[in-house]
């Protein structure tokens, strides 16, 4: 299975990606540059990795979302390609438009970066096929602007329609119903505040977050 | 002769949006003994140098494309 993780100026999570793609497809991905502006044939899953892309100018995401290679990205996405954004990822995609609402500044203002208990909202996904529904987790986060923002119609929808996919086990950054991750209509886009990336090893302490990689590969391999 | 002139887009998160910053500012004010302050919301302004070709129609698309996140920002053009 060929898989790509997009490079940002600013990008600090895309070794850590790289390192958990390689681990479950047994397969290096390649490293997309974003003034590149194709993904490389065949590119089954592509991962927008955590960072500062762009030093957050602007708005979080919102210079990395109008780079050339995001482009191609949305128009993967478009054709049915897996997609899956982390932190500041999941922020290029609000800004790309692949997925709906906003990240703001976290209610509390500060940055968190620790350790947070989610629960799995769905498990209909081929992100989250390998969780049980109600599943128990506890992954990392690190973030100033994770807290999620949408109109309630758009709430109402994503919960309707099963697309909430991780939901905070307790406040952490204001998020409206506490949702840390949301799927597409699609259902081939997802994007999450926490670091699935950073839990997938037993050195890591855990690997809650490992289901979600290894799931993928057995939907799109 | 093509005369640069400056336009200033303000942009202000929408009503009902939860502005964190604007609401640390205004603790800070009341912190400093200032009373009377109902609300503090925080924006954003951003000056452009432009032509004078170009047309309110680039700007606004310029806000759009761009410089507000219309799911949570309103923007003001003044030219």
């Amino acid at each position: 299975m060929k898989t790509a993780v997009i490079v940002f100026p600013g990008s600090n999570c895309d070794r850590d990606l790289a390192v958990a793609l390689e681990q479950t497809t047994g397969r290096k991905p390649a490293m997309v540059w974003h003034r590149e502006s194709a993904l490389p044939e065949g590119t089954a899953l592509v991962a927008v990795p955590g960072g500062f892309s762009y030093g957050d100018y602007l708005r979080s995401g919102a210079m990395a979302a109008r780079s050339p290679i995001m482009k191609a990205v949305v128009e993967a996405a478009g054709r049915g390609t897996a997609v899956l954004g982390v932190c500041n990822g999941f922020q290029i995609l609000t800004e790309a438009g692949l997925l709906p609402g906003a990240l703001m500044r976290n209610a509390g203002l500060s940055f968190v970066c620790r350790d947070v208990p989610l629960t799995i909202a769905t498990s209909q996904s081929a992100f989250t096929s390998r969780y049980e529904a109600d599943e128990a987790l506890s992954i990392p986060v690190a973030h100033h602007d994770g807290n999620y923002f949408a109109d309630d119609e758009t709430l109402d929808r994503l919960e309707g329609e099963g697309r909430v996919a991780f939901r905070y086990a307790e406040d952490v950054n204001g998020s409206a119903r506490d949702i840390a991750g949301i799927i597409n209509e699609a259902g081939n886009v997802l994007g999450m505040m926490p670091h699935p990336e950073r839990v997938i090893e037993a050195a890591h302490g855990r690997t809650d977050g490992r289901r979600l990689f290894e799931g993928l590969v057995a939907a799109l391999a | 002769m093509a005369a640069a002139m400056k336009t200033r887009v303000t942009i202000t998160l929408k009503n009902g949006v939860l502005d964190p910053q604007g609401k640390a500012i205004h603790h800070a004010l009341e912190g400093l003994g200032f009373s009377g302050v109902n609300d503090v919301r925080a924006g954003k302004l951003i000056e452009l140098d432009l032509d004078e070709g170009v047309s309110d129609r680039d700007i606004e698309a310029m806000c759009r494309k761009l410089l507000a996140n219309t799911v949570i920002e309103n923007f003001r053009i003044e030219r």
